[in-house]
């Protein structure tokens, strides 16, 4: 055997093991999203939506209460986020463009969008639960701001990089003080991949459990106290599978089901008007 | 101070024609100057209150004496970190170990050798797969994985690997499907995607005309992988192993479902263990004394500055790896 010939079957070889590596990750993604979807189908009923939990060991019941703390929590969490990301992206990538802070503050951002979201929830804990003795859904929806702020934060800053700078020189020259500019020219620029990076931040902090687990906690009564503990979707998915019960393990998996569902809806259709408005 | 000196700066140039300051520009750069300062404030913020509440296990157990106590006794309230680190090393370095070579496979599919209309619907899968939530793949693992590694994997493993010399002692008792190595298992599923796609980013930095260049001396594809794209992309890969490794250090609901929280230095892979991830969402909300509520926000700062650390280096080496091919 010749040089050639051994590098053409090492070619073989090796290709066919990147091959095999992708047909492995695609089978796992496969495996996953079907079993939840089988699972979650046969869990899945009306009362899922309309019922609230019933006492432990008891037939039937629901999750209303989770579903509509879930959606609680995630809309204060996104009021106090959202508004704080796009603002902090907007000082980086205008006011402070180039300059040193606004690389630091980038970096840190970076590391924080990764730092383990539980984490967060003990600092959390420490700072709104302990000292005012209870759990309660605002210290969940802090905890869930806490991380989208660094990934709204980020994307902003990308997305308003992207916007020419010559567009924002033709503004200046008509005399438009700067924070005009953002607003009418950059901003309306850049629309598209700020709300698609808003929803992904959304899809991002919806399946976050560990930091609720002991900011909101739980609760299993129909609650929309934000003073006090609040049900959320993930945290029952926690408690419900870890527990002896069939039926609990069903209405675990019909939530997951949901929550996956949402999730992937929600990524897909951001991938999609990303790809539809910057890669033409 | 950098920033008091910039807005200093800052004032002095937002200046109409006529010399006076806009009061809404300046208002609103005020505005978006204290919002962006909201990351410092919970950098600074989270490390400050950590410190803080474990300062009573800090002055009780001190720094050393804390990492190399295996005890963690709740009851008569003596707490060392060994047992949940070693959980947390093992299923972190196992993760990687079982991830790095199918993503960076993943990775040369599908930038060298899927054909177009593949490669977008595997980009997609792969980009799917890492926004499930971590306590999908949780569950998924008790109900699903769990079983199927004490049933098949398992004794499999045992009757092959267990036979060998080294391996035996990794294999010994009962596969109960609630142990590390399965939490390793998910663990990796988890991270493969994210380390595919930084490795595919990395890889498609390689500028064409190089690899044109060695196609034209007759090279394979698998030569041009191994000898222009490989080390062309090594540092973006090498940050996207670390930045991965940072995640899988904090990975806590994918773990807590099939580890059994169980705070013991195991030597067999098959056998119940804790990371300090799992540790924190099983025992925080109970911790009923002062010490243990304060050894285990240790236990969070330990987590938080080698988490942090290790990000740091990941996102310097990627930094570094961005500016080196930008030229």
């Amino acid at each position: 055997m010749n040089a050639r010939q051994k590098r053409k079957i090492e070619n073989i070889i090796a290709l066919s093991l990147s091959t095999a590596a992708a047909g492995f990750g695609i089978f796992w993604l496969l495996f996953i999203v079907s079993d939840v979807l089988m699972h979650g189908v046969a869990g899945f009923s009306a009362a899922l939506f309309l019922s609230d939990p019933v006492p432990a060991g008891v037939e039937g019941g629901g999750l209303r209460n989770a579903f509509v703390g879930q959606l609680m929590i995630i809309s204060v969490a996104a009021l106090i986020g959202v508004p704080v990301g796009l603002l902090g992206g907007t000082f980086l990538a205008e006011y402070a463009r180039g300059r040193q802070i606004a690389r630091i503050i980038s970096v840190l951002a970076d590391i924080m969008v990764s730092v383990p979201s539980i984490i967060i929830g003990t600092f959390v804990y420490a700072i709104l639960v302990k000292p005012l003795g209870h759990f309660s859904g605002w210290a969940g929806s802090t905890a869930l701001a806490m991380i989208m702020i660094p990934v709204v934060l980020r994307t902003t800053e990308d997305m308003l990089t992207l916007v020419p700078w010559t567009l924002r020189e033709a503004a200046f020259a008509l005399g438009a003080p700067y924070y005009k500019v953002i607003f009418q020219v950059v901003y309306r620029g850049a629309a598209t991949g700020i709300l698609t990076g808003i929803l992904l931040s959304i899809a991002r902090v919806v399946g976050e459990t560990a930091p609720l687990l002991f900011t909101s906690f739980n609760n299993a009564f129909f609650s929309v106290d934000m003073n006090g503990p609040m049900p959320s979707l993930t945290v029952s998915i926690f408690q419900y599978a870890m527990g002896p019960y069939d039926d609990w393990h069903a209405q675990a998996w019909a939530a997951a089901f949901v929550i996956t569902l949402a999730i992937l809806v929600v990524t897909v259709v951001s991938r999609m008007i990303i790809q539809w408005r910057y890669k033409k | 101070m950098l920033l008091l000196r910039y807005i200093i700066w800052m004032k002095g140039r937002v200046v109409t024609k006529e010399g006076k300051r806009n009061p809404a520009d300046l208002f609103f750069l005020m505005l978006t100057a204290i919002a962006s300062c909201s990351i410092l404030f919970l950098t600074a913020g989270i490390l400050i209150v950590l410190v803080k509440s474990s300062s009573l296990a800090i002055n009780t157990f001190g720094f050393f004496h804390f990492i190399v106590s295996q005890e963690w006794n709740p009851v008569a309230e003596v707490f060392g970190a060994a047992s949940t680190l070693y959980g947390t090393l093992v299923t972190t370095t196992l993760s990687l170990f079982f991830a790095i070579p199918i993503a960076i496979g993943i990775a040369i599919f599908v930038t060298e050798v899927a054909p177009a209309s593949v490669k977008t619907p595997i980009s997609m899968a792969i980009e799917l797969l890492a926004a499930i939530p971590s306590i999908i793949y949780g569950m998924w693992g008790l109900f699903t994985l769990a079983p199927l590694m004490s049933n098949h994997i398992e004794p499999f493993l045992q009757s092959t690997l267990g036979t060998l010399p080294f391996f035996s002692v990794l294999m010994e008792g009962t596969p109960m499907g609630i142990d590390l190595l399965t939490a390793s298992v998910i663990l990796s599923i988890m991270i493969i995607p994210f380390t595919a796609s930084i490795a595919r980013d990395s890889f498609e930095l390689t500028p064409s005309f190089v690899k044109e260049s060695a196609y034209g001396l007759g090279a394979t594809k698998w030569d041009v992988i191994k000898n222009v794209v490989m080390p062309y992309s090594k540092l973006g890969i090498f940050g996207g192993i670390v930045l991965s490794m940072g995640r899988a250090l904090g990975e806590t609901m994918a773990v807590a479902f099939v580890l059994g929280n169980k705070h013991e230095i195991t030597s067999s892979l098959l056998d119940a263990a804790a990371t300090i991830t799992v540790s924190l969402a099983n025992e925080f909300a109970e911790a009923d004394s002062d010490l243990y509520l304060s050894s285990l926000f240790y236990l969070a700062l330990v987590l938080f500055l080698m988490s942090f650390v290790t990000l740091a280096i990941a996102k310097l080496l990627l930094l570094r790896a961005e500016r080196r091919y930008s030229r």
